[in-house]
């Protein structure tokens, strides 16, 4: 074998802490090694010209480039390989980017560890043999997880580019946070008129099915070729006879549970239908509050229901659809305002949350879109937002910022000053972040046009003052000395945090998720919507916190990329796949019963019971080679040998 | 390659490439200084790790060895990461039968976006096996011992735990 290697400058970034000169000298006397160079950027295009002149000119019959992470340009070498002629797969990359130029800075023990990373690139390489994809068939269809904003138009790019499309949704209509809110930021149009029509449209489309009041319950399978089981929740109302016309809503003597879509303040009942425009807009059962079902009384909506749709025997369904991608936009929830003690967020009615008071300015809201505050009803005339709860706060494991709290907080003071024209808004701010179009325009309306007083510095304490008002005692640090305001009402603008059971749905999804349950995409620049395994895409706050048109974009960016992995004939399977030795393969089953995935199958071979790897649904893992009491079965591109030849590169006296 | 003067021991990663291995990498974009002493070889998931794998390591001089995977529950091929819980738990107690310090071996698991904590966990694994200095030749009894068990027994009696 003639093996050609290269050792990348990456600019100053490999070759700032490594000598890569010296590194490709030392490469030239690896066994097998015919020619060996430093280069500035392996990866432009003068740099992959180099390689593939390099493989002309010396007659290489596989390549070695040390450079960044494999993560990030394996892919890219493989294909330079391809236009030089070769076989992809002979093809190795070292890592002396991430895992040496970045992590130290003593240049001779980067370079002797980048020199020993390229011997183990070597050592592998020269046992690498080349692989061929293999063709499959994808199923056409797509699941959306998720019905907010990102969801929605994630599905309707899909289903009105042709595509079949499968939503669920967890609560009993879609819409997401986006259907709570009033108005929207820096346009203040409606936000259920602009999110309403997109609803129906989902609602209508002959291409999307929309499982409502439903959760994933499992996703097994592969790009092209998923199945999913779905559990349909008991909502005790068949939907198909079930017609909205919310007479149980009103005959439900149960007044005690919580009206979730009115973020718990407005009054709610155990039969529900969410708001006038859901979709769908059917009534469903909180088992927990409904007197019928706990206490075995009551049955009013039953005798009240028109169509005869309620069924207390329903049970949880669990429906499977085969999918060949998978859009997550499960969204986001709020911080646990409670923690912030000082705050009185909890205990006192008159703290509430930025999306309660969303609900508090909304005609579909509880008051009709009166301002009323939860204690007494009366009109707030001083209003105090204090920004920045659960977000930027190191002490609550919240770090990050949320990114447009910013902005709805200065869109709830101009709505305020709208509803109530002599009241006066406070805004306690730490930095104002409105860096979108005609964002920063839109606060300093809020501030010159509509009087907003900003206050920057954080608030200590909130606490009654005896005649039914708040006082807020904080800090102006420009002024640089305590303020204290009367508050009739205190809005605290609650940062993002990643949707409840996040983690679990990553886990069924098989994607990565960060320490705060966001779900990670493939790269932070250049895959912001595909996630590290094929097929799975993200959109939206799942992601990380987002406002309406990014999860828009994001949702129209997710769908895109499905349609571009659909509108090819057939998928290719990585070849780096387990392969059955069948000398050496004793049937004794292990492999099959340990594959995730299914692929092994027993087959006869001249009346032995021997084990079969199903290629293009073999995903690589290599549990089974590791399992196999024989080595019989060994994972393509990462043999045992090619394992211990790196093992034994590192670890030479 | 020598090693730098006794300054570096010889460590050999095991990391799956989609959590540890991102993990690292994850650490590196954030430059976060580590000890350069560990070498990490690629593999797809922490379930193809071979416990033979790492005995080979220590038999071929190795100073220490880290597995590293996704958290359990969190494996990109679904179960992966549960077999080499069991395979490696059952290795780790196996090792002083080789004559092995069992500080030398080390499994855990990191995800992709946990940078600092692959620089706490290289960092102090490297503290771990300096403390114990490089590795002695594994005696004589202790190979022959291994070559009993190599192959078939410690195989199946993995598996069957598994």
């Amino acid at each position: 074998m003639r093996i050609g290697v290269f050792v990348c400058h990456c600019g100053s970034n490999i070759e700032g802490t490594v000598d890569t000169a010296e590194v490709s000298r030392i490469a030239s006397d690896y066994p097998e090694v015919a020619f060996a160079t430093d280069t500035m950027y392996a990866c432009s295009e003068p740099g992959q010209d180099g390689i593939i002149e390099a493989i002309g000119e010396h007659k290489l019959d596989g390549v070695v480039v040390a450079s960044c992470t494999p993560r990030m340009h394996e892919a890219t070498f493989r294909n330079t390989l391809e236009r030089a002629g070769l076989n992809p797969y002979m093809f190795e990359m070292a890592n002396i980017r991430e895992h040496v130029s970045w992590i130290g800075k003593d240049r001779e023990a980067n370079t002797n560890k980048a020199a020993d990373l390229v011997r183990m690139a070597v050592e592998k390489l020269r046992r690498n043999r080349p692989l061929t994809p293999k063709e499959f068939d994808i199923n056409r269809r797509v699941l959306v997880i998720g019905g907010g904003v990102a969801g929605i138009q994630a599905a309707l790019d899909c289903a009105d580019a042709g595509l079949e499309v499968i939503m669920v949704e967890r609560e009993s209509t879609i819409g997401g946070k986006m259907a709570k809110l009033d108005k929207t930021f820096p346009t203040v149009d409606c936000s259920s008129c602009i999110l309403g029509p997109r609803m129906v449209e989902v609602a209508q489309h002959p291409n999307i099915t929309l499982h409502a009041y439903s959760e994933v319950d499992g996703v097994s399978g592969y790009v092209g070729n998923f199945s999913v089981k779905i559990k349909k929740k008991a909502r005790y109302v068949d939907w198909n006879k079930c017609t909205g016309c919310g007479e149980c809503v009103e005959k439900c003597p149960s007044r005690k549970a919580p009206n979730t879509f009115d973020e718990l303040i407005g009054p709610g009942r155990a039969i529900n239908i969410p708001f006038p425009q859901a979709i769908p807009k059917k009534a469903t059962i909180n088992a927990d509050y409904c007197i019928r079902l706990t206490k075995g009384k009551c049955g009013a909506c039953e005798k009240v229901c028109p169509a005869g749709a309620i069924d207390f025997d329903q049970q949880d369904e669990i429906i499977s659809e085969e999918v060949g991608a998978v859009v997550a936009a499960t969204g986001y929830d709020l911080f646990d305002w409670t923690v912030y003690e000082e705050y009185g967020g909890g205990r006192y009615p008159d703290v509430i949350t930025s999306l309660q008071y969303e609900r508090l300015l909304s005609a579909s809201g509880p008051t009709g879109g009166h301002v009323k505050r939860p204690s007494d009803g009366k009109e707030p005339k001083n209003v105090v937002f204090i920004q920045c709860v659960g977000s930027r706060d190191k002490s609550v494991d919240r770090p990050y910022c949320s990114g447009f709290c910013c902005m709805y907080t200065a869109k709830q003071a101009i709505l305020t000053k709208d509803h109530i024209p002599d009241s006066t808004s406070y805004v306690f701010y730490m930095d104002i972040r409105a860096p979108g179009k005609l964002y920063d325009e839109f606060t300093r309306r809020a501030m010159e046009e509509y009087g907003a007083q900003y206050i920057r510095g954080r608030v200590g304490m909130v606490y009654p003052d005896g005649k039914g008002n708040l006082t807020v005692r904080g800090a102006d640090t420009l002024l640089g000395k305590q303020v204290e305001i009367q508050a009739d009402l205190v809005v605290l603008a609650v940062g993002v945090e990643s949707a409840k059971n996040s983690p679990q749905l990553a886990e069924k999804l098989r994607i990565s998720y960060d320490k705060y349950g966001f779900f990670m995409e493939g790269h932070p620049k250049l895959k912001p919507c595909e996630t590290n395994t094929a097929g799975v895409y993200l959109a939206g706050a799942c992601q990380g916190p987002k406002d309406i048109p990014a999860s828009v974009a994001q949702g129209s960016a997710a769908a895109s990329k499905v349609i571009g992995l659909f509108s090819k004939k057939k998928l290719k399977s990585d070849p780096q796949t387990a392969l059955v030795d069948i000398k050496r393969c004793i049937g004794c089953g292990k492999c099959v019963l340990t594959c995730p995935f299914g692929a092994i199958k027993e087959t006869d071979f001249r009346g032995q019971p021997k084990a079969e790897v199903i290629e293009t649904v073999c995903q690589g893992c290599g549990i089974c080679s590791s399992t196999c009491p024989q080595g019989a079965i060994q994972l393509r591109h990462f043999t045992d040998n090619q394992i211990l030849a790196e093992v034994e590169a590192i670890c030479r006296f | 390659m020598p090693v730098l003067n006794g300054r570096e021991l010889r460590i050999v990663g095991f990391l799956c490439n989609w959590c540890s291995y991102g993990g690292a990498d994850t650490a590196g974009v954030a430059r976060f200084d580590q000890p350069t002493d560990l070498r990490i070889i690629r593999v797809p998931c922490s379930g193809r790790i071979d416990p033979l794998f790492i005995a080979k390591a220590f038999m071929n001089g190795a100073d220490g060895v880290l597995v590293s995977g996704c958290h359990p529950r969190d494996c990109h091929y679904s179960e992966g990461n549960y077999y080499a819980r069991r395979r490696l738990e059952v290795f780790k107690q196996f090792i002083t039968v080789l004559g092995i310090e069992p500080e030398r071996f080390e499994y855990t698991w990191v995800s992709a976006s946990e940078g600092q904590r692959w620089q706490e966990v290289v960092t102090k694994f490297t503290d771990q096996v300096h403390a114990l200095g490089p590795m002695a030749p594994i005696p004589e009894v202790a190979l022959s011992k291994l070559a009993q068990t190599e192959g078939t027994d410690l195989r199946t009696a993995i598996t069957e735990e598994a």
